[in-house]
């Protein structure tokens, strides 16, 4: 059996992943591309190669923009391997995978992780009802299975997702219950005031702004600063009640989605016990790397909103940088083609992240939302509520793997996911630390189920010849 | 079993696969996930957990909250919203932890 080794493995195949896809297989390096979705295009342009005319009208020009680096990206020479789960990467880029419920192994010479973003909890009371979704998930039953809400639906939270599934929701003519919004206009304006630099961001902040407008016109209730959300229902979601404006309200919904924002997924770079540092800004991890993607671990990069949420431009503009990075490691790009090309990514770079520091300060998500009531179920694997955290804490519980010890808290089959960050958080507060001296869970393989049968049996990567 | 649907599907399915969820067959659009598929057959949850007992319903879509761990054909552990819909699957919910041994020596609840 012949044991391959690939110039470069892309983990991923959003904007990051396939746009470096195509720098490097541009400079004639070798790549394959593993991907957990069934065709290429990230969580951003899913299954935009098969979603028909209607649909693609109703998501939007920044969803159609996708066709075009899609069809690129599957001429471009890279091997692309959907509905593969990586369970296991090693710091000798070695990189493990189910693929058809076989396992395989494949070395690259580079990684590029380009794992990109995923929701960010919103842990509230009764969020671990049936009929709570995120909005994230609303917005992928529409992309890949053209399913939207029977009945008139509730969106609660913050962030541009929300307004813009809002308005995907309404181009299909599906009503909307109420947007109950956890921001408030005054967030803009001390936003506003308080960033430097914040008018090089209203380009982007313009395309919220244009958001909200196509709402209002459509008449859709729009409650700002809500506070005390809470799902109501026994064993499903039947109301989001909250306050605003001095009063309480309390809307019924069959169908409630929740969203505050994405963070990037971390699971890969913590499982190579790579360095993080905690953002002030972003409220999350972000793995340490170099200007061009690279992280700690020799030949093992990370690009997109799998570093740091700058969103699809930036991803693209990070995939084509670490893209180049790796041919030039590889002797494939020689110091004058780098210099040049180098500088019109970092220009293009410099002018897609000024807006971040802005639309992180005005959609930051309250605290309540995030260092929940002790009442609250944060674990939803293991049941574990924000109470028994700070009971942990006050018994010695320094941070959140110890967590696990203590009463299993992310011990569950998401592997701390959905929780991580709502953990730190919640004990950095109770002891009055920040988050960065209270660290976050170690990650171990597998990163995916996998069963004995499949780990014994794994062989290598044995495609043709790239 | 299944209650009416909080999804419905934009337009009509090109094709359809029969699968069978607790039993029961439902008729479901090609090509979508197993999780899209059961919402829009009414299947209100998916999993029971492993502790309380409380039922549990895809929630992200997108492989990171394993609330759709369903058993597929006899596999446990299957995350519902990654798995494309197969003509023939047999889905059953995934009720409390994995038992360790499947033959006879695992007792029911050995996790108590």
């Amino acid at each position: 059996m012949n044991k391959q080794t690939v110039d470069l493995i892309v983990i991923g195949a959003g904007p990051a992943g396939m746009s470096a896809a195509l720098e490097a297989t541009g400079h004639g390096l070798s790549v394959v591309v593993l991907d957990e979705q069934a065709s290429p295009g990230g969580q951003i342009y899913r299954n935009i190669l098969q979603a028909d005319a209607r649909s693609r009208g109703v998501l939007g020009d920044d969803y159609q923009a996708g066709a075009g680096l899609v069809a690129k990206f599957l001429q471009c020479g890279a091997l692309y391997l959907g509905n593969a789960a990586i369970w296991q990467v090693t710091p000798q880029r070695k990189v493990h995978y189910l693929i058809d419920g076989r396992a395989e192994v494949l070395q690259g010479r580079h990684v590029l992780i380009a794992t990109g973003a995923f929701e960010r909890p919103m842990p509230i009371p009764g969020w671990t009802l049936p009929g709570v979704m995120t909005a994230g998930a609303g917005q992928i039953l529409l992309k890949s299975a053209a399913l939207v809400p029977r009945q008139p639906v509730l969106l609660a939270g913050c962030g541009p997702l929300l307004y813009l599934l809002a308005v995907q929701y309404l181009r299909a003519g599906i009503a909307i219950e109420a947007l109950v919004d956890t921001s408030g206009r005054g967030d803009l304006l001390r936003a506003w005031r308080e960033i430097p630099g914040a008018l090089r961001g209203w380009r982007d902040l313009l395309k919220g702004l244009q958001l909200l407008a196509e709402l209002k016109r459509a008449g859709v209730r729009h409650v700002r600063d809500a506070r005390d959300l809470r799902i109501e229902g026994q064993a499903q979601a039947s109301a989001l009640s909250f306050d605003s404006g001095g009063r309480r309200w309390t809307i019924p919904a069959p169908l409630i989605l929740l969203h505050q924002g994405v963070v990037p997924n971390t699971q890969i770079s913590w499982s190579l016990r790579l360095e993080h540092d905690w953002s002030e800004q972003q409220l999350c991890w972000i793995a340490r790397r170099d200007s061009l993607g690279e992280t700690s671990l020799p030949g093992i990069f990370i690009a997109g909103d799998g570093g740091a949420i700058g969103g699809a431009q930036a991803a693209l503009l990070e995939g084509r940088q670490a893209g180049l990075a790796i041919a030039a490691s590889a002797g494939k790009v020689d110091s004058r083609q780098l210099r040049q090309r180098l500088a019109h990514y970092r220009k293009a770079l410099r002018r897609q992240r000024a807006a971040r520091p802005l639309i992180d300060a005005v959609y930051r998500p309250q605290q309540q939302n995030r260092i929940p009531a002790d009442e609250v179920i944060v674990c939803r694997c293991e049941d574990v509520s924000a109470g028994a955290i700070r009971q942990h804490v006050a018994l010695g519980c320094l941070g959140p793997n110890q967590t696990k010890a203590f009463g299993r808290c992310g011990m569950g089959p998401c592997q701390g996911r959905l929780c991580g960050l709502s953990v730190t958080e919640i004990i950095a507060e109770q002891r009055q630390v920040p988050a960065a001296a209270v660290g976050y869970y170690r990650i171990r393989s597998p990163l995916k189920p996998i069963t004995l049968a499949q780990l014994s049996t794994e062989t290598p990567f044995t495609q043709e010849p790239l | 079993m299944p209650a009416e649907s909080v999804f419905r599907a934009l337009g009509p399915a090109d094709q359809t696969v029969q699968i069978e969820f607790e039993g029961a067959s439902l008729s479901v659009p090609a090509g979508v996930s197993l999780a899209a598929a059961l919402l829009l057959s009414g299947v209100t949850h998916t999993r029971e957990s492993a502790v309380s007992g409380r039922p549990g319903a895809p929630f992200c879509m997108m492989g990171v909250c394993f609330e759709c761990l369903v058993e597929v054909d006899g596999q446990a552990n299957c995350q519902a919203c990654l798995l494309p819909v197969r003509a023939g699957m047999r889905v059953l919910r995934q009720r409390g932890a994995r038992e360790f041994l499947a033959d006879g020596h695992a007792e029911e609840g050995a996790d108590e």
